[in-house]
């Protein structure tokens, strides 16, 4: 009986296929809108994690509060109440940490021959590789031997070796930083641009260095901390707020004179974010898809008036309530699945040209996919149960006599 | 006895004002009969038409076909009596469009879930009874008015049923072709299927062998000839 009333339906949409393709469109465009839009939602959510990720992960950074001279503040991070100890303290008071780096951060002109770039110059100590993930691509960073004797050695990033070389190679070469000569000994991998900016216009000399020979003072500016895990991130960060407290002898009155960033915590704020993004287009997109249905129950309204007769003739002959019912309600559906269906391929193949023609990011997501085409089935059941329930309770009589 | 109306009455409420379209109808016939139903119009006997063939149910009173009471079936149990024991034939052929004739014959027995082979094999059998075997994958617009009766007759054939209803199937035929389509009839006849006629023409009547008068809603006269 079920696949008697698929013939049945499919008989019918066969005799107006121009009308069934038009109602279809709204359910195509709808599926089609629903999956394109998550995809580029998802696309942006995956793109902004990537970027804050690129920063590091499991990473906290310390920063030292604003300072107070005679009531006025600074701006944050003026402060120089950190200093190393209290680096070498988080490293060896509090569990849960993989790497610790202090570092010190200040914009100077670099020179190489003729050329010349302004960049911020970071000193730190080796561990910011592991805690920033950066990776060498020509020559070796510096050690920590470097860092005790105030080498004066730098590694490049990829933006400043390009502009003060322009493809010659730097390892060995001596530049000039605030007139101060260094060596080159390595050349970071590009790691593009992230949540702080552009990663690779920066030179990384070793800390005492920076401090010592170049900047001339004894605070550090940051402590980049890399904890074991996720799990335990929020931990540490109590912790450390904990000791440093301890060590800058702060009362229980006073604010802290320093800043925990947790770098999880900012990319959980950034994921709600970007998910409250991609819930807001499949919304959107779903509201063409009840357009859609809408489409549907319409068309299916008009077409069970225009066959009022046949639905008598077919009642005379012996059809039942379910089999008058089932035709219109299959009908209904074979529209929505296969608007459904090409629905899929459209949103996919607009999730492709969206990310090959705007060049943004697109995640095809299954589940989207999955829901759209689960609530497309849903909306032809909906809106097709209306018009069919109309059909299959016409009286016979009534529905013979329909001119 | 295959037909037995006891008392049947329907009232209609049309518009606030209630109408006694029957008044209280008894009236028997038996299997093999050809009876032919006339009156003028508002006479009842289109809804006299619709009760016997199950369309419709009566106000009061009962209807006992094939010894079973339909007079108190639901929709559904009607549907199903229609399907099986009532083959109707309409004045405007009432054939599905964009269907090929032996889809359309075959279609009662779609709704009696007969298989698929069953049907097709059988509706051939049916339309070569009315001899438009030929014609079989034409759809009804591509037939003439007779042969579309013929299809009709045969898609009312194809379940069995114990009564052939025919509602003016004259009416809108030529006189040869009308002449064509009732000799069909008083062919099934004297196979011994009972068969009911609504008509307005007398000459049509003239097939039956029992014409049942009916005016305001009562039969006004039950005449049976001797042939």
């Amino acid at each position: 009986m079920f696949s008697e009333s698929i013939s049945i339906a499919l008989a019918g949409l066969k005799a107006n296929k121009l009308r069934a393709m038009l109602t279809m469109l709204g359910i195509i465009i709808g599926v089609g809108a629903v999956i394109a839009m998550v995809s580029i939602g998802m696309g942006v959510k995956d793109k902004v994690a990537t970027s804050i990720a690129g920063l590091g992960s499991n990473l906290l950074v310390v920063t030292p509060g604003a300072s107070n001279a005679g009531g006025s503040r600074q701006a944050a991070g003026s402060s120089i109440t950190l200093n190393e100890k209290d680096a070498l303290a988080i490293t060896q008071e509090i569990a849960g940490i993989n790497l610790v780096a202090p570092a010190v951060t200040r914009s100077y002109q670099v020179v190489f021959g003729n050329q010349n770039w302004t960049t911020s110059i970071q000193g730190t100590t080796p561990d910011i590789q592991g805690i920033r993930d950066y990776n060498i691509e020509e020559g070796s960073f510096f050690t920590n031997q470097d860092v005790e004797t105030r080498a004066r050695v730098a590694v490049l990033g990829k933006t400043v070796a390009e502009n003060l070389f322009n493809g010659g190679t730097p390892i060995g070469q001596t530049i000039r930083i605030n007139n101060a000569p260094f060596r080159v000994v390595g050349v970071l991998e590009a790691k593009g641009e992230s949540a702080g900016g552009n990663q690779d216009d920066t030179v990384i000399i070793p800390l005492k260095t920076a401090q010592e020979r170049l900047m001339g003072i004894t605070y550090i500016q940051n402590i980049n901390v890399q904890a074991t895990g996720t799990d335990v991130i929020y931990q540490v960060q109590d912790d450390i707020t904990t000791l440093l407290r301890a060590r800058h002898k702060l009362t229980a009155t006073t604010p802290d004179d320093f800043t925990v960033r947790n770098m999880v915590a900012i990319m959980a704020a950034a994921d709600e974010t970007t998910s409250m993004i991609t819930s807001l287009l499949a919304v959107v997109a779903g509201l063409s898809l009840l357009v859609g249905g809408i489409g549907i129950m319409n068309i299916m309204l008009v077409s069970v008036t225009e066959r009022t007769r046949e639905i008598g003739i077919r009642k005379a002959l012996g059809a039942r309530y379910q089999n008058i019912l089932l035709q219109f309600l299959i009908e209904a559906i074979v529209i929505s699945v296969t608007g459904g269906v090409l629905g899929i391929a459209l949103g996919i193949g607009a999730s492709y040209g969206i990310s090959s023609i705007a060049g943004w990011k697109t995640v095809i997501s299954s589940l989207a996919i999955v829901a759209a085409f689960a609530f497309s089935v849903f909306i032809g059941l909906f809106f097709g149960i209306y018009p069919a329930r109309k059909a299959a309770l016409l009286d016979p009589i009534e529905a013979l006599r329909y001119e | 006895m295959s037909i037995l109306l006891s008392e049947v009455t329907k009232v209609y409420q049309l518009g606030g004002e209630r109408v006694n379209a029957l008044a209280g109808i008894t009236l028997s016939i038996s299997p093999g009969e050809f009876t032919a139903i006339m009156g003028p119009s508002g006479s009842g006997k289109s809804t006299l038409m619709n009760i016997l063939g199950c369309l419709d149910r009566p106000t009061t009173g009962s209807y006992m076909l094939d010894g079973q009471e339909v007079a108190t079936l639901n929709d559904d149990q009607l549907a199903i009596t229609r399907n099986k024991k009532i083959g109707f034939v309409f004045q405007s052929f009432n054939l599905l469009p964009r269907m090929s004739t032996l889809q359309n014959v075959a279609l009662p027995m779609v709704y009696a879930g007969v298989e698929k082979k069953e049907r097709l094999a059988r509706a051939e059998q049916v339309l070569a009874m009315v001899g438009l075997e030929s014609r079989m994958n034409h759809q009804p617009n591509e037939l003439s008015g007779g042969q579309r009766q013929r299809v009709a007759i045969a898609r009312a054939l194809v379940n069995d049923p114990t009564i052939i209803m025919a509602d003016e199937p004259t009416g809108n035929l030529d006189t040869k072709s009308g002449d064509e389509v009732m000799n069909i009839f008083s062919e099934l006849n004297s196979q011994g299927r009972t068969i009911i006629l609504v008509t307005h023409e007398p000459d049509i009547a003239e097939y039956a062998g029992r014409v049942v008068y009916v005016r305001d809603g009562l039969i006004e006269r039950d005449e049976w000839k001797v042939r």
